[in-house]
């Protein structure tokens, strides 16, 4: 499992709708705050990089030290994105198509507002258990 | 309940699989359901571009939804990042999943680059419905003036800015199914204006829908850079 790596979904009008640091390393605020700075940094680069290909899993992005930043990016341009410090791809595309899947069904749900906040436990805990399995 | 007995049950929705989209619903049961819709609708209105709004907001939610779903179930998680390719999407396979059948055509506007065309002979919603005269004239400016205003307001969803156009036509319009396609559309990163048209064919006695589709700026902007 990876040492440090965050996950968070960004809506189509960049507002984060889930968040998870599902890293092994001890909890710390101000890393928190740093990986979300990173990843808010890297938007841009998705914007421009989404319309290139027509693939959804974009690979590394963006770096910041050892940090990298991967992206999927969905039909409705909802972003997948894992700050991560491990190299291994495979494991991550594996991950965050599991996650898609686990997404569409969560946006199929009628109760579901498109673009609101994911507050379900259900899916934490899904998401947790596929970060320990690829990451 | 029919077949309640067969369905496994499931405590959560995430563990459920996806439907593969082989089951089909009846038609009649469709069409009560959709009936009621725009009934319920019309007791909380006071106009038709009301109604109107209001049945784009609810088709809208459908389509947000089946792009999101179709490409991850049809297009083996690929998006659509050009025009064409996200017309022919709806065109066929959106329509394919929904209505049973691709759409008769699609064709390019004549008159201006960044309108395109989707008829249908017999659009299923409309099938059993038929418009009263007294709700064809309605102010055509109100309808424009509401869709921005909607969108203005309406949820934070759509930030997009609407290139709004007035569309004259002496059929009354009801536009009823447009948000399905709006909400792919809008969702795949291709914001347009999206209206329903009734048009007069010669030798028959129904009118078939257009669905007219008019690109905003920026996305004709974005596909030239794209060459």
């Amino acid at each position: 499992m990876a040492n440090t790596a965050c996950f968070i979904i960004v809506s189509r009008n960049d507002i984060p709708i889930y968040e998870a640091e599902v890293g092994s390393a001890p909890k710390k605020e101000e890393a928190a705050h740093k990986h979300q700075f990173i990843l808010h940094a890297a938007l841009d680069i998705v914007q421009d990089l989404a319309w290139t290909t027509s693939a959804m899993f974009l690979k590394a992005v963006d770096r910041f030290n050892d940090l990298v930043v991967s992206v999927y990016v969905t039909a409705g341009h909802t972003r997948l994105m894992l700050l991560h410090d491990s190299r291994n791809e495979d494991g991550i595309k594996s991950f965050f198509q599991e996650v898609h899947e686990l997404y569409v069904k969560i946006l199929l749900n009628p109760l579901y507002l498109p673009g609101s906040r994911i507050t379900s436990s259900h899916f934490d805990t899904k998401v947790r258990a596929l970060a320990r399995k690829y990451l | 309940m029919i077949g309640a007995g067969k369905i496994k049950q499931y405590a959560n929705v995430l563990d459920k699989p996806l439907s593969r989209g082989r089951q089909e619903v009846s038609l009649s049961a469709f069409a009560f359901l959709f009936s009621e819709l725009v009934q319920y609708n019309q007791t909380r209105v006071d106009n038709i571009a009301e109604l109107e709004r209001r049945l784009e907001d609810a088709g809208y939610a459908v389509g947000a939804r089946v792009l999101e779903l179709l490409c991850h179930r049809e297009k083996g998680n690929r998006r659509e990042t050009r025009l064409l390719g996200i017309l022919s999407f709806v065109h066929s396979t959106v329509w394919k999943v929904l209505f049973g059948k691709v759409a008769d055509s699609l064709e390019k506007g004549t008159e201006h680059e960044d309108e395109y065309m989707i008829s249908e002979k017999e659009l299923l919603v409309n099938r059993f419905i038929s418009i009263p005269k007294d709700m064809g004239t309605f102010n055509c400016g109100a309808f424009v003036a509401g869709i921005v205003k909607v969108r203005m307001g309406y949820d934070l969803a759509v930030f997009h800015w609407l290139f709004v156009t007035s569309i004259s036509s002496n059929w009354p319009k009801l536009n009823k199914l447009l948000f399905l396609e709006k909400g792919v559309l809008d969702g795949a990163g291709f914001p347009a204006v999206v209206t329903a048209h009734f048009v007069p064919v010669e030798g028959q006695h129904r009118p078939r829908t257009t669905i007219l589709i008019k690109f905003a700026e920026e996305v004709l902007q974005r596909e030239a850079r794209l060459g």
